[in-house]
């Protein structure tokens, strides 16, 4: 602990601002999708607990505020907090799951494609161009409105959709790496193609997967409400924060704007502390940016 | 005379590509005794690199292995599997890089690339593999062998990386050790260092080592033997001293004379004129004629074949130089 506190990254990240106060967000909202269940007094998704009389009980600083519910309530008397809390667990673990799917599968076929090359590299990577000439939301919504909506789906979309950045961002440094001269060395001591790629190639492409991975988070959160908003992501049974939104969107006009306001304002934090510490990830283990 | 360790005969690695046929190893044949090492000498492009990576099947397509025999130890190499060449490669016959820099992965330490080698190549446990990285950097002549263990390459300078490359070559006792430029990438000082130490340790084991350079220097001080190489061809082969006392072909001449020395003050450098041949369009006759202050007619019909000279020097040549030449 000691070397950490110690160490260059760390001496770099308490002079950032941005970075102090993103990995601050993340870690609230991380605090938060643990323990928040525990705090709000309500699960806003059993359905004796929730009272019909408290539809739509502004927030608690404005006329008509109740205190026990500080964001308001929605139509079914729902605490707009506690939905919040339970909403951003689902939407944490869809970008959280998302990204490791996306990465797993995506650095493979970097690797892949960057250590054999020839056709194995083309195939991957046109398919990867193809898929880069459509934009994500499109692809997304194809794949949820053809194979049907659920978590699941909506995590087989995100890895369709995410595993181009990995493939592309691997096979990048891969090729970098493999033309030094410990992997030739590695050849030379007799290790086979599988086991280089393993022990040697994978470590040293590691940097640039964790700061890619870190943004991704946040971009696969983004991707999932706006399928969610859109009516193609999360059944309702399991609202993310995208369908807290939507939800709330409807009655929006008819003056009750705490219903989708606060969820949205949540989901723009939470991917803004995740874009800032994920900058601040890069610029830091980035030698060429410093 | 003992049997040579490594017999290479008529090696042809040819590269297909776009361009053409690039013969980049033509008909090289040569030999490695126990205990000796032999140069390889030439310009870039002259082919060197390709005979090591050949000798331990690691040429990638488009490159490949046309014909010729690698024998070592009475073993055909370039008839072996890639399954066979892989426990060859590191146990039998060990390399060492050009550029130490590189030529560590800069995210293990030393002790778990030494390891590595061990794991692969013996059945020792993990404390005789520690106890012999210990004792072989020590031989290396790196210090508090046993803490630097644990150091990254990073924290090492070139020549102590390159040490620790040699002590890795080393590790699992091979018997042939194919050093590609091992001191280019080093500095004037340490270089002399370095040549010492592999030489002293290929002695000292028996062992024979094939050194890859441009820098004949080097040669002069390492090899016993040397064999010049120029577009893929074995120009001229022979004992050390001899080649550097009295070279019989051109272009051997024409290579010593680009040296710098220190006893004659000149203002230019001798080179040898021209460039090398675009190796894709030779034809028939000796690729070197062009370049050549002794070329005759006769040279661009008929390819000169290697053949003995005086001595113990062989040269591919029509009009080979006389011991007292210029």
């Amino acid at each position: 602990m000691t070397r950490f506190l110690s160490s260059e990254f760390f001496y770099h990240y308490r002079r950032n601002l941005p970075a102090i106060f993103g990995s601050a967000l993340l870690l609230c909202f991380t605090l938060m999708a643990i323990f928040g269940p525990l705090l709000v007094a309500q699960d806003p998704y059993d359905v004796t607990q929730l009272e019909l009389m408290d539809s739509f009980k502004p927030p608690v600083w404005l006329e008509g505020g109740d205190p026990r519910y500080l964001l308001g309530t929605d139509g079914q008397g729902r605490d707009v907090l506690a939905s919040i809390v339970y909403g951003a667990r689902i939407s944490a673990f869809i970008g959280l799951a998302a990204m490791l799917c996306s990465c797993l599968i995506g650095t493979t076929l970097g690797l892949v494609a960057g250590y054999y090359g020839g056709l194995a590299d083309s195939v991957i990577m046109r398919i990867a161009d193809i898929q880069l000439s459509f934009p994500s939301m499109l692809i997304a919504l194809f794949l949820m409105s053809a194979f049907g909506t659920g978590i699941d789906m909506v995590l087989i979309a995100l890895t369709a959709v995410g595993w181009v950045v990995y493939a592309r961002t691997v096979r990048g440094s891969t090729l970098g790496e493999i033309q030094k001269e410990y992997i030739q060395a590695a050849r030379v001591a007799g290790l086979g193609n599988v086991a280089i790629i393993r022990k040697h190639v994978l470590p040293n492409v590691l940097t640039p997967l964790i700061v890619v991975s870190t943004i991704q988070v946040g971009t696969f959160i983004l991707i999932e409400a706006s399928l969610s908003f859109l009516g193609v992501g999360v059944p309702i049974t399991q609202p993310s924060l995208g369908l807290l939104v939507k939800e709330g969107f409807d009655v929006l006009f008819s003056g009750i704007w705490w219903t989708s306001a606060f969820p949205g304002l949540f989901i723009m934090f939470l991917v803004f502390g995740i874009n800032l510490f994920g900058d601040f990830l890069r610029d830091e283990l980035n030698p060429r940016l410093r | 005379m003992a049997d040579p360790l490594l017999e290479v005969r008529d090696l042809r690695t040819y590269f297909h590509t776009f361009g053409g046929v690039v013969k980049a190893v033509d008909g090289v044949s040569f030999d490695v005794r126990q205990g000796e090492v032999v140069g390889l000498v030439g310009e870039s492009g002259g082919g060197k690199s390709v005979v090591g990576f050949s000798i331990l099947g690691l040429i990638d397509p488009p490159g490949r292995i046309e014909a010729g025999e690698i024998l070592f130890a009475g073993e055909n190499l370039a008839a072996k599997s890639e399954e066979e060449m892989r426990s060859v490669r590191g146990g039998e016959i060990a390399m060492v890089f050009q550029d130490p820099m590189t030529s560590l992965n800069p995210v293990y330490t030393v002790g778990h690339q030494m390891d590595e080698m061990l794991r692969l190549h013996t059945d020792l446990d993990r404390k005789a593999r520690r106890a012999r990285c210990v004792e072989m950097l020590e031989q290396v002549g790196i210090s508090e062998a046993e803490s630097r263990l644990d150091a990254y390459p990073h924290q090492f300078s070139g020549g102590m990386r390159q040490r620790v490359v040699i002590a890795i070559a080393l590790l699992a006792g091979s018997r042939l050790i194919i050093a590609d430029e091992p001191t280019t990438a080093l500095d004037v000082t340490v270089q002399a260092q370095i040549l010492k130490l592999m030489r002293r340790q290929i002695v000292e084991r028996g062992a024979a080592m094939i050194m890859v350079t441009h820098d004949l220097a080097v040669i002069s001080e390492m090899a016993d033997r040397v064999v010049v190489l120029y577009c893929g061809k074995v120009v001229e082969r022979g004992r050390t001293a001899e080649i550097i006392n009295a070279p019989s072909h051109p272009y051997t001449r024409g290579l010593l004379d680009s040296i710098p020395r220190i006893a004659e003050r000149r203002d230019r450098l001798d080179q040898i004129p021209g460039t090398v041949p675009d190796i894709r369009t030779l034809g028939k006759g000796c690729s070197f004629r062009d370049r050549c202050f002794r070329a005759q007619p006769v040279c661009a019909e008929k390819t000169p074949v290697l053949s003995p000279v005086r001595g113990s020097l062989d040269a591919a040549c029509h009009f080979p130089l006389e011991e007292t030449a210029p």
